[in-house]
């Protein structure tokens, strides 16, 4: 799977509550959510982003509230895929079990700046920062983990296990 | 080789020994969600074909978020989660009246037991750990899963000890330890590995100290935070439980990522600055900070323990003419016992608004949202930027008695300044 597209950038700890607030939580779906993605850090986040854009950020990604509906107003918004230096372990499994891929490089995250063209090749784990012409590897994922996201998600991957133990 | 409490309980929940590192398919014995996470939740176990849920005993649902429905949009997620649960002869319902706070409730009604191995969609799961259970929060999807097939994977984690010696100086609690602790290794501090609390001081703590620390685990980025079986636990359980559970003890040859000593005795009040919980200072160093609102409750500090301490300040003094201070009873029971002891009188005469159990406040849902440029007090576990509002306001993290105290005092105070 190859994505591409522009870096929205931002720092360390980046919280659940400001990436979809909690009074917007009394709606589930990813496209109403999206709506309000990012509002309180960066107003202008959900007007302008675009499909494929890629989000950057620091260390903890997602801390905080359980809350799916961060990573699914992220997939609501159209971004690609998200690049952190570490994310947050809640966030971490809800972005793999929806569909929304994530990869881990601090070098990769120094580098980049607001609206550098990135592009990610997810299988290889590997990060090109084409405004730089830099090239990062990533540890690659477990190969359970790829199972899942090569399923589409932890649901798509959970029926065909159900059906895999129905015909034994 | 030793366990550690993780490796222990986790082994004993999938095929084999595990240890730190690997990945195992887990049991789980209870499964929770909230009106919030149950409606993703249902819609994806919708999705999976299965038509049953995998045991309607061990499956615990709570409207406690934005319930008593705070709008039509939440009446309908409420209703979704009530539907589900009607439809799936859920055992566990708690419906408006009979709900509280889960991570209040579920241990009080003894749904969650030592040893158990407990995934909820809410960050705070990671409560139960102080009954020593293995307890940890996840997202809707992975909540699904597990509704489904009473399994979920997970990677055993690398556990951190920390060991607490000494005695708490006066109104220091659990909140102060937790805060402190937070306050040391910050946000990211335990990323991925489980916390496991141990030492003399822990023996002395109460219940409701232990829940308070076990709560905030996930502040410091754990999986877990655990907190090893004794006496305490176990008068705590036993009039509770309604099955068997397994006591799990400290291993002096377990394997840590590390191990961090902890003088408690020199810890004062704490109190967490915006906008992380790892901006946590000693009261006295807070400075002169005006404030709007106190926030009395939640499922940090909503136990019936905490209300004491709270009352024991406020009773006989009345609430600064500028602060609204809420006081939220973590369950019915906790307002049953809180009334019956008089403390719902001292925080009525106070001036103090007491509502019935919700989250509402916590997370700016509703019962007390903050205005741009507002400050409040909080026993909660939160103070993210817009965590309890808007955007522009502000979240001072304490415990129940420095939230008293500055309730009275309009600022933020030690609980001496105002005795």
């Amino acid at each position: 799977m190859m994505l591409k597209g522009r870096a929205w950038k931002y720092g360390d700890n980046v919280d659940t509550d400001v990436i979809i607030p909690a009074r917007y939580l009394n709606v589930s779906t990813a496209k109403e959510l999206a709506v309000h993605c990012m509002e309180d850090i960066d107003p202008d986040f959900a007007a302008s982003v675009k499909d494929g854009d890629i989000i950057v950020a620091g260390e903890n990604f997602g801390c905080g509230s359980s809350r799916e509906h961060a990573p699914l107003a992220i997939k609501g918004s159209g971004v690609s895929c998200i690049i952190a230096s570490s994310y947050a372990r809640i966030f971490y499994r809800n972005a793999i079990n929806i569909g929304v891929p994530i990869l881990e490089s601090p070098d990769a995250v120094r580098d980049a700046q607001f609206g550098h063209e990135i592009e990610v090749q997810i299988e290889e784990g590997m990060i090109r920062n084409l405004t730089l012409g830099k090239t990062y590897r990533t540890t690659p994922y477990p190969r359970f983990m790829l199972e899942i996201i090569g399923a589409g998600g932890l649901v798509p991957y959970t029926v065909a296990r159900i059906k895999g133990r129905r015909r034994v | 080789m030793g366990q550690t409490l993780a490796e222990m309980i986790l082994s004993a929940h999938t095929d084999g020994p595990v240890r730190a590192g690997d990945f195992a398919d887990v049991r789980v014995d209870v499964v929770l969600a909230n009106d919030v996470t149950a409606p993703i939740a249902i819609r994806e176990f919708d999705k999976l074909g299965v038509e049953r849920v995998f045991d309607r005993d061990r499956i615990v649902l709570v409207p406690d978020h934005f319930a008593p429905n705070k709008d039509i949009k939440s009446a309908a997620q409420c209703a979704l989660m009530r539907n589900f649960a009607r439809a799936q002869e859920i055992s566990h319902y708690f419906e408006v009246g009979k709900m509280g706070i889960e991570h209040v409730l579920l241990p009080e009604q003894g749904l969650v037991l030592p040893g158990d191995v407990v995934v909820g969609a809410d960050s705070h799961t990671c409560t139960y750990g102080a009954l020593g259970a293995f307890s940890t929060g996840m997202g809707s999807t992975d909540i699904a899963v597990a509704m489904a097939t009473g399994a979920t994977w997970m990677r055993v984690p690398e556990t951190v000890r920390f060991v607490y010696t000494g005695s708490l100086q006066p109104w220091v609690g659990g909140k102060d330890l937790i805060l402190y602790t937070i306050g040391n290794i910050g946000v990211s501090g335990a990323l991925y590995k489980a916390m496991e609390f141990s030492g003399p001081t822990i023996d002395a703590l109460s219940m409701a100290g232990r829940f308070t620390m076990a709560n905030m685990a996930i502040e410091a980025g754990a999986k877990a935070g655990l907190f090893p079986f004794d006496d305490a636990t176990r008068a705590y359980v036993n009039e509770r439980a309604s099955r068997r559970y397994t006591a799990y003890y400290v291993d002096d040859d377990a394997e840590y990522a590390a191990t961090i000593e902890i003088d408690a005795s020199a810890i004062e009040p704490q109190v967490a600055f915006p906008y992380l919980p790892e901006n946590a200072c000693p009261v006295s160093e807070a400075g002169d900070i005006p404030i709007d609102q106190v926030v009395i409750g939640s499922c940090t500090n909503g136990r019936v323990e905490d209300l004491r301490v709270a009352a024991k300040i406020l009773h006989g003094r009345k609430i600064h003419q500028r602060v609204r201070c809420i006081v939220l009873p973590g369950s019915q029971q906790v307002y049953l016992n809180a009334l019956r002891e008089g403390l719902i009188e001292d925080f009525i005469i106070a001036g103090a608004a007491v509502s019935t159990p919700t989250c509402g406040p916590c997370l700016g849902g509703h019962m007390g949202v903050l205005a741009a440029g507002e400050r409040a007090v909080s026993t909660t576990n939160r103070n993210f930027r817009g965590r309890m509002g808007h955007p522009e306001s502000e979240v001072y993290l304490t415990g129940p008695a420095v939230a008293a105290a500055s309730a009275i005092a309009g600022r933020i105070v030690a609980p001496q300044e105002v005795l």
